[in-house]
């Protein structure tokens, strides 16, 4: 099983929940986080007081899957999230050692 | 008596009697109450309240972290209830008084308890309940203007303490000076609303306090920026509607001064909006909202002392010249000075009520639209009055704000520890968070 981490701008969010409803994924959880990488943050002015801020609003989606099917929900959401511009974001698969469904109790690939 | 003679004697009682009339009338009227002005009066009261309570709560609510919203609201507040308490006690006596040999300076005692205060008791022809209440709601505000300069990290029972000093040696005082038959009145001085008495005094008491009290923990690197302007912006408005009441009510009557004093408040207000805005678009490259709003305050404060003298084309040059002016003395205090009065009550109270004093000075002229100056009284001899009620105000509320702050720091400390700073006054000395998000 993987984990799929996806930092995505936080306006491609829609986009990339149905590009993965179109290949068959039924569930995610999406997180607000900050970050940033090589796109540069922006400033802000009160009444004289400059601040300059570096993180930028992000979100971040993850996903949970058998092996096989990793590949294609990373094209999905790349796809999906892809502007061209600096700052598209991210994603990280990493390997899951165990899933349990809480109200069945169901482990492993059923519990998916 | 013959019955000739008996008309005769009627005709000249009558005619004595009709002679006497209007001068009885007239007895009589002085002490009547005028019901248009009462009625004002009481509207008056209620909106210079509402700037307090909600109106500056929210404006500075919202300039501060999220962390600390709770800590400003609740500085209001008690100063609200802490000051209606002691005014009724003795600070009214204090301000409004004879004090007899030392009248010059200060009032005395026998109003203590509102003594005398009835039903019936008339200040000219508005009961003296509702003149009682109008100024104490200009004593509430006063010291709650403070809390700007020292936001984010005093202590609640030092802010309770210093406020309630502050309210007896300072603001009492200079009420009497200009308001209650001291000597700034009496020199002549020109203050329709409280430019000395509010805001000088409470400019400079809050950059003394911004002083004493040191910057905020990571002043100046630490972005510190508003966590909620439309907070800020719903208190700026309420302060604008608001302050007719302070300046046409300090009309105390229901009239053609009052009229005025509304309409001057609101040109200045707009005048000192678009002034501060199109400065900062210039300096900066963008209009922001909290400079329009600063730079309404700045205008409707230089107002405040000239709202009963100028005309139209007066309050227009002196909003654009406190838009301008305050724009620049706080960038100068941020940029260059680097003095934390977090929510600049210096620079925009401070400075605005000099520059409004002085301007006062000016634009009571005749010839300028004012209403003119009294018998005798040259432009420059104007000035040079306006100049002593600002210079004094200032300077007694610096010294004395200093020395109370002194004061309370020996009993009970003035800043809180780093780490209830850090950790946000809510938390720390409320025990309450503002948002439960």
């Amino acid at each position: 099983m993987r984990l799929i981490t996806a930092i995505i701008k936080p306006f491609k969010l829609d986009e990339v929940k149905e590009a993965l409803h179109e290949i068959g994924i039924q569930g995610m959880t999406v997180t607000e986080v900050k970050g940033f990488g090589r796109q540069k943050g922006h400033t802000e002015l009160y009444r004289g007081s400059e601040y300059v801020v570096d993180f930028l609003p992000k979100i971040k989606i993850e996903v949970l899957c058998e092996d096989a099917k990793a590949p294609s929900i990373v094209d999905a959401i790349r796809g999906a999230a892809r502007t061209g511009e600096i700052g598209d974001g991210k994603i990280f698969v990493t390997p899951v050692g165990e899933v349990i469904r809480i109200r069945t109790g169901e482990r492993g690939e059923e519990a998916i | 008596m013959s019955g000739k003679h008996l008309k005769c004697v009627l005709t000249a009682l009558a005619a004595a009697f009709l002679t006497l009339l209007p001068a009885l009338a007239m007895a009589a009227e002085a002490k009547k109450l005028n019901p248009g002005n009462t009625a004002w009066m009481l509207t008056s009261t209620a909106l210079v309240l509402f700037m307090t309570i909600p109106g500056l709560s929210l404006f500075y609510g919202g300039l501060v972290r999220s962390k600390n919203v709770l800590s400003l609201l609740m500085q209001c507040f008690a100063i609200t209830c802490a000051v209606s308490i002691l005014w009724l006690i003795y600070a009214y006596s204090l301000a409004f008084s004879d004090g007899g040999g030392a009248n010059a300076v200060v009032g005395g005692l026998s109003k203590s308890f509102l003594k005398g205060v009835t039903v019936g008791a008339l200040q000219d022809d508005i009961p003296e309940t509702v003149f009682s209440m109008f100024q104490l709601t200009f004593a509430i505000i006063t010291p709650a203007l403070i809390v700007g300069g020292f936001a984010e990290r005093m202590k609640f029972s030092a802010l309770l303490l210093f406020s309630a000093l502050w309210l007896t040696v300072v603001y009492a005082p200079v009420a009497h000076w200009v308001w209650g038959g001291g000597w700034l009145g009496a020199m002549g001085a020109l203050d329709f609303a409280g430019g000395t008495v509010v805001h000088i005094n409470s400019g400079v008491s809050a950059l003394v306090a911004a002083l004493l009290l040191g910057p905020r923990r990571g002043f100046p690197e630490t972005p510190m920026p508003p966590h909620s302007l439309p907070l800020t912006v719903a208190g700026a408005a309420m302060l604008w509607v608001g302050w007719f009441g302070f300046n046409a009510g300090s009309a105390l009557k229901a009239d053609g001064t009052a009229g005025m004093a509304m309409l001057v408040t609101h040109m200045s207000a707009a005048a000192a909006s678009l002034a501060w805005m199109f400065a900062e678009w210039a300096r900066y490259g963008k209009p922001s909202v909290l400079g329009i709003v600063t730079g309404m305050v700045a205008g409707l404060v230089a107002i405040t002392p000239a709202s009963g003298y100028v005309g139209p084309v007066g309050a227009l040059i002196i909003g654009i010249a406190a838009g301008l002016v305050c724009f620049g003395a706080t960038t100068y205090m941020k940029q260059v000075l680097k003095v934390d009065d977090s929510l600049d009550v210096f620079t925009v109270h401070g400075v605005g009520g000099f520059l409004g004093a002085l301007l006062t000075g000016v634009f009571a002229a005749s010839e300028l639209g004012g209403v003119g100056y009294a018998q005798g009284v040259t432009m420059g001899g104007q000035m040079w009055v306006q100049f002593i009620a600002a210079a004094s105000t200032l300077i007694y509320a610096g010294v004395v704000s200093f020395i109370l702050l002194k004061v309370v720091d020996g009993i009970a400390g003035l800043r809180v520890p780093a780490n209830e700073e850090l950790e946000g006054l809510d938390l720390t000395l409320h025990n309450e968070t503002g948002y439960d998000i």
